[in-house]
């Protein structure tokens, strides 16, 4: 299977809104790339976790000698071992690194241990004997509200009100609708790993590991180990998707705790199992809405009610039920709106964040409600969304102007004009119908569905977060160099930025140096759509400084004021024709380093009611979902979505689709197949055999069309493109199948019985 | 351990030989329950097989056991013995990619990557199998490795582009 | 601990005689999914894929006989696609091309699942399970072969050695119900079988029971519903009573991939349209 007639490696770097391919692409399908779960150090141990079997249990006593007998064992570690701050967390320090007096989830760490080889570690961590006095678990979100506090910080994460305009504006149509979504598994392929490695004194330790943000990390495993942040230096190593997964520490402070304790390296891989324990998952959210409007369609209010169950511990969730709020009537203009939300505490698994980020609750809600309205109304469902369409100029349901662009009514005529599957043939092979390769589908009882749906969503992080990311440009012995400490999780920003960086510099040979929190301040979070404008911006201004520097020292050579240089293409010119050279020979000999902070817009928390301009900027999306449904056996096939998203500008269009593509799987998965099944607080699908994720067979034709209209503030006016196409998939691939059933499907993902008996295997 | 019988007990650990990218590599100090995932990434240094799941469901561990496309996590790595094993790193020429290497790159295939040697695998094998597959049967050879970043869009790009050069090549 | 790969079926019965608690190792798909999760640490096992005789499959006097290490990719083709069309479609429902590369009806067998894809039609064909140990060579029906969920007929020191398949003339189908289009476990499946010659039709089910079942009632009023002349129903809208039959049969639970009473449903639906399909 060596082909002999391989390829040399194309190189083709790429300037701004180019095609250009990932400078990581070679050695990943090499296998070459080095994630962290392929780290290696000599005489390195292995490090594995005890975790909580209980619900909800007081823990008498942590039993580890039988552990600690087990040949090869090098250290046992329990709460009591940890130097620094027993808790951790994103927004408040409320989950213990080891759980100590009390467990509040299955699956939380109560121990960890290092041995020699993993099989060890392993099995010493069954040996751990834990005593538990059960106590009586919360399981019922709605029940937190008013229940005995589970945590010394009460059980409510958030409530927010918001209230905008007249409570008591009645439509002429009203219609009321409660929905709910499953707990969605962000399950990227590559679990969670890290490799510790202590300084030679003890004094401190480097950390090798996947995550979404670097500096965030660093800070909360140095206050857990009782370190200056300077002491714990972590670079990035590897990551296997993140989707939200990795904002939260999971194994960062156990394996660089083994590590200074063992003074050998340490390396931890979970399973994948342990992976679905180990990390924060999509909230589970019940919704109750009710929409009036006038006879002609105008909408008139909105009231809804909003509940999240955020499990065990906080992570993300206050801010997670700032976005569902804030985009809980979708991209329409509402007068309006009572809204009222709320983030609790229950011995569930914990949820944080996760792509869309509480905006994908809210659009299943909204986008089915303005289904339910066209139909109440008697008008088409996309023509209603255009005459509400969002727009610069408008308000949202916070009070916030859009000032930015947000073309939402060419979003959603684009995507409503973009071209039909063909269709469905009389015989067409098995594989192509609902069922697949199970060859369940009578083709006389396939019907097809069209649904829409769209949303917009903020871009970056809100509420009066100063929130900035670093970059650094430094020229030496004629190489440039990039340094930025943004996490690459596979979205792509170490393509952007070296095409930002060339763009900028008029040079095509630029590094980026690996991510690490040594060599160059904070980028923030991989996460809120934020790092091609946040990261972008740093390395447009870092690299900008530097390209000033640059003419600068080579109009000061011949004595020539800067302003008297032009760049004309790569070029540097003199007006009066002394100097023409290209950049990349105007740095030979310099040495030039710059670094830039870049902030957005500053933004403001919420007043009493909601209101406030909590939010930088929006971007919007819709789907057209085009889908067959076997009408006696519930089984679906998205046969097609079209998609028009606002991308303010695509700097890398080939990259951009593959945003798409990838969400709107994603999206089909919570449509349709992907939930974490908890009972009694117990994960009974924590595999990926039950755990089903779309296969090559399940992935749709994806028709996109990209509109650009440059966001003002933004690098070369691109918006974050990563959250648009995961809002509303889902809920346009529900509206098709209730087009092709007549059934209501208020809950996803639509299980084949809810089709299938209507729901009332579930009481639905 | 050669040939047929047991190989003998030396408790906890085995030694054997593999067969892997046409070279031979002794293992020794394996457990007797280690898969060949385990031992190509653990003792051999052979990292570009991934573990994302450990029971056959995602196919980042793709290798060639005899020649036919298997989850390496499912191979009891002492029982490979005698076997020809081909993993990702025994595809490609040194320093170059094969044709299906290239298009994953050039089409934008690759976002994380972790599912990406497994896909490599997995997509030469098909085309090994059938040089012109229809766009179901692509789904379909493709369908036992989960790629989580992708929606798999830019996946059967690459395998049509692959496809559409050979093409070209032959005519 | 150690680690046997025997070259032929007697040495393979003498390691399993001399260790009783040997694990047997077929295609590797169930039992090292086990190993791997550290829920099972084997002691010794015996791996088979070097016995040459387990692989093979052949035509003989009215039967197919099947190789014990037979994969599900060999179902799809050859002798077995040819004259068992109803394994071929199982197998190919099997999980990935890697998984059936490696999987195998004798490990399908032996872990006895209810969910295992290709028992149906081995039920619906009834097939004989050739099972040895030193002692011998004895053959189970293998309605008698699948005692329970996951629990087999073999004895201590015994493997199995392989399938013999009756060759019918007539339709056979396998169809299957899983949450995705491909690589899912089975929520439900339904093998059909029509023996023109005998003018018989068997039926039976798979993850509707701890074990699979066959629909006899069902399989007795098609039977006579079905004109043999043709091979065609007499009446058309015997078939969702036929359904309804099959339906009556399932003894299914719920549990995380689906619930009793969808699967009631949807077995019911499989053997209506497996139905039509073939006569």
């Amino acid at each position: 299977m060596i082909a002999d007639t391989a390829p040399a490696v194309r190189e083709r770097p790429g300037r701004v809104g180019e095609s250009a391919p990932r400078p990581d692409g070679v050695p990943k399908v090499r296998g070459e790339f080095a994630y962290s779960s392929d780290l290696y150090a000599e005489g390195m141990l292995w490090g594995a976790t005890v975790r909580s079997t209980q619900v909800h249990a007081r823990v008498r006593s942590v039993d580890v000698s039988a552990a600690w007998a087990t040949p090869g064992v090098r250290a046992v570690i329990t709460a009591s071992d940890v130097p620094g701050s027993a808790h951790y967390g994103l927004d408040s320090d409320d989950q213990p690194v080891f759980a100590a007096g009390v467990v509040r989830h299955v699956g939380e760490p109560i121990a960890a241990i290092a041995a020699d080889r993993p099989e060890t570690a392993r099995l010493a961590a069954s040996r751990v004997v834990v005593d538990y006095e059960p106590l009586a678990p919360l399981l019922d979100p709605e029940e937190s509200l008013t229940a005995e506090p589970i945590h010394p910080n009460g059980n409510v994460f958030r409530h927010l009100p918001i209230r905008k305009g007249d409570p008591d504006a009645v439509g002429d149509v009203v219609v009321e609708g409660t929905y709910t979504t499953g707990m969605q598994d962000q399950a990227f392929l590559g679990p969670e790993s890290g490799l510790a490695i202590p300084d030679d004194d003890g004094g401190g330790v480097e950390l090798f590991i996947s995550t979404q943000w670097l500096h965030i990390d660093r800070d909360q495993v140095a206050a857990c180990l009782g370190l200056p942040p300077d002491k714990v230096r972590l670079t990035l190593s590897g990551v296997g998707g993140a989707f939200g997964a990795r904002e939260d520490i999971s194994l960062q402070v156990h394996v660089c705790l083994l590590a200074l304790v063992t003074a050998r390296p340490v390396k931890m891989v979970y399973s994948r199992e342990e992976s679905f324990l180990g990390h924060v998952h999509r909230h589970p959210a019940r919704m109750w809405y009710r929409h009036h409007a006038t006879h002609d369609g105008v909408l008139v209010k909105v009231e809804a009610r909003l509940l999240l169950d955020g499990g065990a511990y906080l992570s993300s969730s206050h801010h997670v039920l700032g976005n569902a709020a804030s985009f809980a009537v979708g991209p329409y203009r509402v007068p309006n709106v009572v809204i009222d939300s709320w983030n609790v505490r229950t011995n569930n698994p914990p949820c944080g964040a996760m792509r869309g980020f509480g905006v994908v609750q809210a659009c299943f809600g909204h986008e089915s409600q303005m289904d339910k309205l066209a139909r109440a109304l008697g008008r088409d469902p996309v023509e209603l969304r255009l005459m509400n369409a969002l727009g610069p100029g408008d308000t949202g349901v916070t009070g916030q102007r859009i000032t930015g662009t947000l073309p939402m009514a060419e979003v959603i005529a684009r995507t409503a004009a973009l071209p039909m599957p063909p269709d469905l043939d009389d015989e067409p092979p098995m594989l192509a119908l609902p069922g697949g390769a199970g060859r369940t589908a009578d083709r006389a009882r396939v019907v097809r569905g069209v649904g829409f749906a769209a949303n917009y969503k903020n871009l970056m992080y809100a509420e009066g977060f100063d929130d900035f990311s670093t970059a650094r440009c430094r020229i030496e012995h004629g190489v440039v160099t990039i340094d930025c400490a943004c996490a690459e999780v596979g979205q792509g920003f170490v393509t952007i930025a070296l095409q930002i960086a060339r763009e900028v510099l008029r040079i095509d040979e630029v590094v980026l140096a690996p991510a690490n929190t040594a060599e160059v301040g904070s980028a923030g979070s991989t996460s809120a759509s934020r790092q091609t404008w946040m990261s972008g911006g740093a390395v447009e201004a870092a690299c900008t400084a530097a390209r000033d520097r640059v003419l600068a020292e080579v109009a000061g050579r011949v004595g020539l004021p800067v302003s008297d240089l032009d760049l004309r293409g790569d070029r540097v010119v003199s007006r009066d024709g002394r100097i023409d050279l290209t950049m990349t020979e105007a740095i030979e000999g310099l040495v030039v380093d710059e670094v830039r902070e870049f902030h957005h817009a500053r933004t403001h928390p919420f007043d009493e009611h909601g209101q406030g301009d909590a939010h930088v900027s929006f971007a919007g999306a819709a789907h057209r979902a085009v889908v067959d449904v076997d009408l006696d056996l519930g089984l679906v096939r998205v046969v097609q979505i079209a998609t028009a998203q606002d991308v303010g500008r695509a700097l890398n269009p080939l990259s951009v689709g593959g945003q798409i593509e990838g969400g709107v799987a994603q999206g089909l998965g919570l449509a349709l197949m992907e939930e974490i099944l908890v009972d009694d607080g117990r994960i009974r699908n924590a595999s990926f055999t039950d755990y089903l994720v779309p296969t090559a067979l399940d992935a749709p034709e994806v028709v996109w069309s990209l509109i650009e209209e440059p966001e003002p503030g933004a690098p070369f006016g691109a918006k974050g493109v990563g959250e648009p196409p995961v809002v509303s998939s889902t809920p346009a691939i529900v509206s098709a199948i209730r087009a092709a059933t007549g059934l209501d499907l208020t809950r996803v993902p639509v299980r084949p019985e809810d089709l299938a008996l209507g729901g009332r295997e579930h009481g639905l | 351990m050669t040939g047929t019988g047991s190989i003998s007990d030396i408790e906890p650990r085995l030694g054997y030989s593999l067969r892997v990218n046409g070279r031979d590599h002794e293992v020794d100090g394996a457990w007797v329950g280690d898969s060949l995932l385990r031992v190509l990434r653990d003792r051999l240094g052979l990292s570009g097989s991934k573990n994302a799941c450990e029971q056959g469901e995602c196919g980042s561990c793709s290798v060639r056991l005899d020649g036919r496309l298997v989850c390496s996590c499912l191979v009891l790595a002492a029982t490979a013995v005698g076997r020809e094993i081909t993993t990702i790193e025994g595809i490609a020429p040194e320093d170059g990619l094969t044709d299906v290497q290239d298009a994953m790159v050039t089409e934008g295939a690759v976002q994380c990557g972790f599912c990406t040697p497994g896909l490599v695998m997995a997509i030469h094998d098909l085309l090994d199998r059938n040089p012109a597959p229809t766009a179901l049967e692509t789904r379909e050879a493709i369908s036992g490795n989960l790629c989580r970043c992708t929606g798999y869009g830019r996946i059967f790009a690459a395998v049509d582009s692959t496809v559409a050069s050979r093409r070209d090549a032959a005519s | 601990m150690s680690v046997a790969i025997p070259e032929t079926l007697e040495e393979a019965l003498q390691v399993a005689a001399a260790d009783p608690e040997v694990q047997v190792l077929a295609g590797g798909t169930d039992l090292m999914v086990e190993v791997n999760f550290g829920y099972r640490r084997p002691a010794s096992v015996c791996a088979l894929h070097r016995i040459a005789e387990l692989h093979a499959q052949r035509q003989d006097d009215g039967e197919v006989v099947i190789g014990a290490m037979t994969t599900y990719h060999d179902m799809e083709r050859g002798v077995i696609a040819a004259a068992l069309p109803g394994l071929a479609q199982a197998g190919r429902t099997v999980g990935s091309p890697q998984i059936r590369n490696a999987g195998t009806v004798g490990g399908n067998l032996a872990t006895a699942s209810p969910a295992g894809d290709t028992l149906p039609v081995l039920m619906a064909l009834d097939s004989t399970v050739v099972v040895a140990s030193v002692a011998g060579r004895r053959e189970v029906p293998i309605s008698d072969f699948l005692v329970g969920p996951k629990r087999n007929a073999l004895g201590p020191g015994e493997l199995i050695v392989e399938v013999r398949v009756p060759h019918l003339r007539g339709p056979q189908e396998f169809l299957k119900v899983g949450a995705r289009n491909a690589m899912v476990i089975a929520v439900c499946s339904l093998a059909l079988v029509v023996d023109l010659e005998r003018r018989r039709v068997a039926c039976a089910l798979g993850s509707v029971g701890p074990t699979v079942l066959r629909a006899f009632e069902a399989e007795e009023r098609a039977a006579q519903e079905i004109d043999w002349q043709t091979g065609r129903l007499g009446d058309p809208a015997f078939a969702p009573e036929f359904g309804r039959l099959v339906a009556a049969a399932a003894r299914p639970i719920d549990d995380h991939r689906s619930t009793a009473g969808y699967r009631r449903h949807a077995i019911g639906v499989l053997a209506e349209r497996a139905l039509r399909r073939s006569a």
